[in-house]
């Protein structure tokens, strides 16, 4: 297939599990906000972290409040908008109509025109939450209907990259956030608080759900949630979808549908290693930022070395 | 009821609808009544849901305007334009008639130019035609062939008989259009169906593609394919697009290409690899930037001399152009005498050719009952609608004629035929046209039916997409 293709349909892919992600992140919020007594003051801040944004969202606003926060996660003219991820992938969509099914660009298409339409509304708690269940459906159904539709050839392979890759980068990131707490009380002083004891759990049920993942991880990891098992989970178990090392895993499984893949391979394989390598408990104590800059280092590597060997024109 | 065919009234107009006000014509009796039956609730109903399907579909066309490029979606009218079977097939028959004698024309322009020797029309006609590109003497292509796609424009006269507007030889379009309205008209209107039997529409690409596998150099069981677009700002990338996806056959841009050793490649993931047809939707003078216009960035360098020599085959060749010209348009006629030895089954429309001196003083002095038109342009751009126009764009005209006579052309305004078209009042008529693909290599094929495009502002003629025109399923019926 043409590099060009090839490339489009990798972001695409990206930025449909990228709008997905960010719209289960804006509704477990603010269903974490309701779960949560006033005193607590939420760290909505901790959403531009975790959307890698934070310069962005300072040239607009001053302070991370949750109108703020949903104006520019949802309706902004920034790459970080749910609106304007939409309008690249539906950009890609119309411009690798030729190798996509019918179907999905439509799906694509008319999320695109959904979101629009319904963008401006989403300020109010309510209308926002219905806005990003369907938001989250559609990304489902149309990834379903390319897993219903597409032959396993190189087309789909780069849809099952971008997908994992970027499903393994956010849940980095998310793990990262909910270490470093999403929660400050006023008036501490520089000593990062200790976050009071019965809404921790509360905390990692919600990163949990962030990803989809309270219900397996209730049923295989059986404990209550804590942190240590949650970062666990969601980092190194390899049977659930959204675990950073089941998409490594992922990647290494299909690479095999595409020539000259030796150096990714082995990128994807050092991740791995570095992935299942750590032990949590520890780097919970200390250093689980600096391991999490790690791994994201590694993948920004396995990013690159796909864009080399497949993506660039000259070959 | 909303739809009254007793108060439909197009004057005197050819319909092709109704006979008189209150009388269908036989083949469109039974749609007349349907649409009949239907309430204001219906009809608002079914427009709002081709909207939808159209903007959900994605169906689109992007229009230049004050240096922006803006994706619009695709204006269509939901009645069908009906065409009886048995007047089809003899509108058939003349298409491949006139585009087998058309390849006659060029082939012999680019080879032997008997038609000069044999003084059927004078060389410097040709010879000095923008479109003439002395690059391709003494080429021959595969079975002679340098149209494989033509776009010929048809339209209805005061009697009805369709007659042959233009011929677009270069890289006409519209064809995903026409099966984009079958598709939308089955979406919502699926009852439409029940009491006709339509020749399907669906077929083209299939079509299409094995003509452009038939033409391939390499003689091996899956040659390479490839549509060649200028990009996703072109206004029919649309089409591009989809024509790539229904033939199953790869979209490249010039940037994808790359020539070496006289043999065209393009880059894939795993590397080059040759192609060896390709149907390119890019301009002759953009081709090829060592050859034609140096400055080109949309093309191949390389890519004409694959072609000389053999190596990959481009549909439609280059230098095919050279028929698709306003005056050459008024001897296809001859040329259907002179290469086939038949009598023309669809005549053109009568024509005064500028570079005659008495068919110029005929034009000039007729600037204010004639339609004169450039030999080169389309989209209808350039033109002067006499009888609409000013005293001062006549006077324009005039002296563009005389400055140079061989670019222009005079023809009589054809009252063009009506179709209703569903307007907010109720069934309103307006003018169409036709646009039939034929595809030819070494057999030929013709859409049932075609391209039907219908100006839709009220006595308008202007029937392009660019300039306001929007467009009808075309059902070819039996009975």
């Amino acid at each position: 297939m043409l590099s060009r293709v090839a490339e489009r349909i990798y972001w695409q892919a990206r930025y449909l599990e990228r709008v997905e992600n960010t719209a289960r992140l804006l509704s477990v919020f603010s269903s974490l906000l309701l779960d949560l007594p006033g005193r607590t003051k939420l760290g909505w801040r901790a959403l531009v972290r975790i959307t890698g944004t934070t310069e962005s969202f300072a040239t607009r606003y001053n302070i991370a409040t949750e109108i703020n926060l949903a104006q520019f996660l949802i309706s902004d003219d920034c790459d970080a908008s749910i609106c304007s991820m939409l309008s690249m992938a539906r950009e890609n969509a119309r411009t690798t109509r030729e190798v996509m099914p019918t179907e999905a660009f439509e799906r694509i298409n008319n999320l695109y025109y959904y979101t629009q339409s319904a963008a401006d509304g989403a300020v109010v708690r309510s209308a926002r939450n219905e806005m990003l269940e369907r938001i989250i459906e559609s990304c489902q159904q149309i990834f379903g209907m390319l897993a219903g539709t597409m032959s396993r050839d190189a087309s789909y392979t780069f849809v099952r990259m971008g997908r994992a890759l970027e499903r393994a980068d956010m849940v980095t990131r998310i793990v990262d956030v909910g270490a470093r707490k999403l929660f400050s009380h006023p008036g501490k002083g520089a000593v990062a608080p200790r976050f009071p004891e019965p809404y921790e759990g509360i905390l990692w049920m919600n990163v949990l759900r962030s990803q989809s993942a309270y219900q397996m991880y209730r049923q295989h990891v059986r404990r209550r949630v804590n942190g240590e098992d949650v970062v666990r989970f969601l980092l190194q178990d390899e049977e659930f979808p959204r675990a950073a090392i089941h998409n490594l895993t992922t990647i290494s499984k299909i690479l095999s549908k595409l020539p000259n893949n030796a150096e990714v391979d082995d990128l994807v394989d050092e991740a791995k290693r570095h992935v299942m390598q750590s032990q949590v408990a520890d780097l919970l104590e200390d250093g689980l930022t600096e391991y999490i800059d790690e791994i994201q280092i590694k993948f920004a590597a396995i990013h690159d070395a796909v864009t080399r060997t497949w993506f660039l024109p000259g070959n | 009821m909303q739809i009254d065919w007793q108060s439909y009234n197009p004057g005197d107009f050819h319909d092709e609808m109704i006979e008189r006000p209150g009388a269908p014509r036989p083949t469109a009796q039974r749609l007349a009544a349907y649409l009949e039956s239907l309430d204001r609730k219906d009809l608002d109903e079914k427009k709002l849901a081709a909207q939808l399907a159209i903007k959900t579909m994605g169906i689109s066309f992007t229009v230049y305007s004050d240096g922006e490029n803006i994706d619009r979606e695709w204006p269509f009218d939901l009645i069908p334009r009906v065409i009886p079977a048995p007047e089809w097939e003899v509108t058939r028959r003349g298409l491949d008639q006139r585009v087998r004698a058309l390849n006659c024309f060029i082939h012999d322009v680019y080879n032997d130019q008997k038609v000069f020797k044999d003084k059927i029309i004078d060389p410097e006609l040709i010879l000095d035609s923008v479109n003439f590109r002395p690059q391709c003497l003494g080429i021959k292509p595969r079975y002679n062939v340098w149209a494989h796609i033509c776009g010929t424009d048809l339209i209805r006269d005061e009697q009805g008989r369709f007659m042959v507007l233009e011929d677009n030889l270069r890289v006409p379009s519209g064809v995903s259009y026409m099966l984009e309205n079958r598709r939308v008209i089955k979406r919502v209107f699926p009852e439409l169906f029940e009491n006709y039997d339509i020749q399907p529409v669906t077929e083209y690409p299939q079509e299409l593609f094995d003509m452009l596998a038939s033409l391939s150099p390499r003689r091996q069981a899956f040659p390479e394919v490839v549509v060649l677009t200028p990009g996703i700002y072109n206004s029919a990338y649309f089409e591009h697009s989809y024509l790539a996806q229904r033939m199953g056959a790869e979209l490249v841009e010039g940037s994808d290409l790359v020539v070496e050793n006289d043999r065209v490649y393009m880059r894939n993931i795993g590397g080059l690899s040759q192609v060896d047809v390709i149907y390119r939707r890019i301009d002759d003078m953009f081709l090829d930037p060592a050859v034609f216009n140096s400055e080109s960035m949309l093309g191949v360098p390389g890519l004409f001399q694959a072609w000389v020599k053999g190596n990959v085959s481009l549909a439609n060749a280059p230098g095919a152009g050279v028929a698709d010209d306003k005056v050459v348009y008024t001897y296809v006629p001859d040329f259907i005498k002179y290469y086939l030895d038949e009598d023309p089954i669809l005549p053109n429309v009568p024509s005064y050719r500028c570079f005659n001196d008495k068919e110029r003083q005929h034009v000039l002095a007729n600037l204010d009952k004639l339609v004169v038109k450039p030999a080169n342009e389309s989209g209808g751009y350039g033109m002067l609608m006499g009888p609409q126009a000013s005293a001062s764009e006549r006077e324009e005209f005039a002296r563009r004629i005389k400055d140079n006579p061989r670019n222009y052309l005079g023809q009589p305004l054809i009252s063009l035929s009506t179709v209703p078209i569903l307007g907010n009042r109720a069934a309103e008529p307006r003018h169409v046209d036709l646009r039939p693909f034929i595809l030819q290599a070494a057999d030929s094929y013709v859409t049932p039916g075609g391209l039907t495009r219908v100006a839709l502002v009220e006595g308008s003629y202007i029937v392009n997409s660019s300039q306001g025109g929007g467009s009808k399923d075309t059902w070819v019926v039996m009975g």
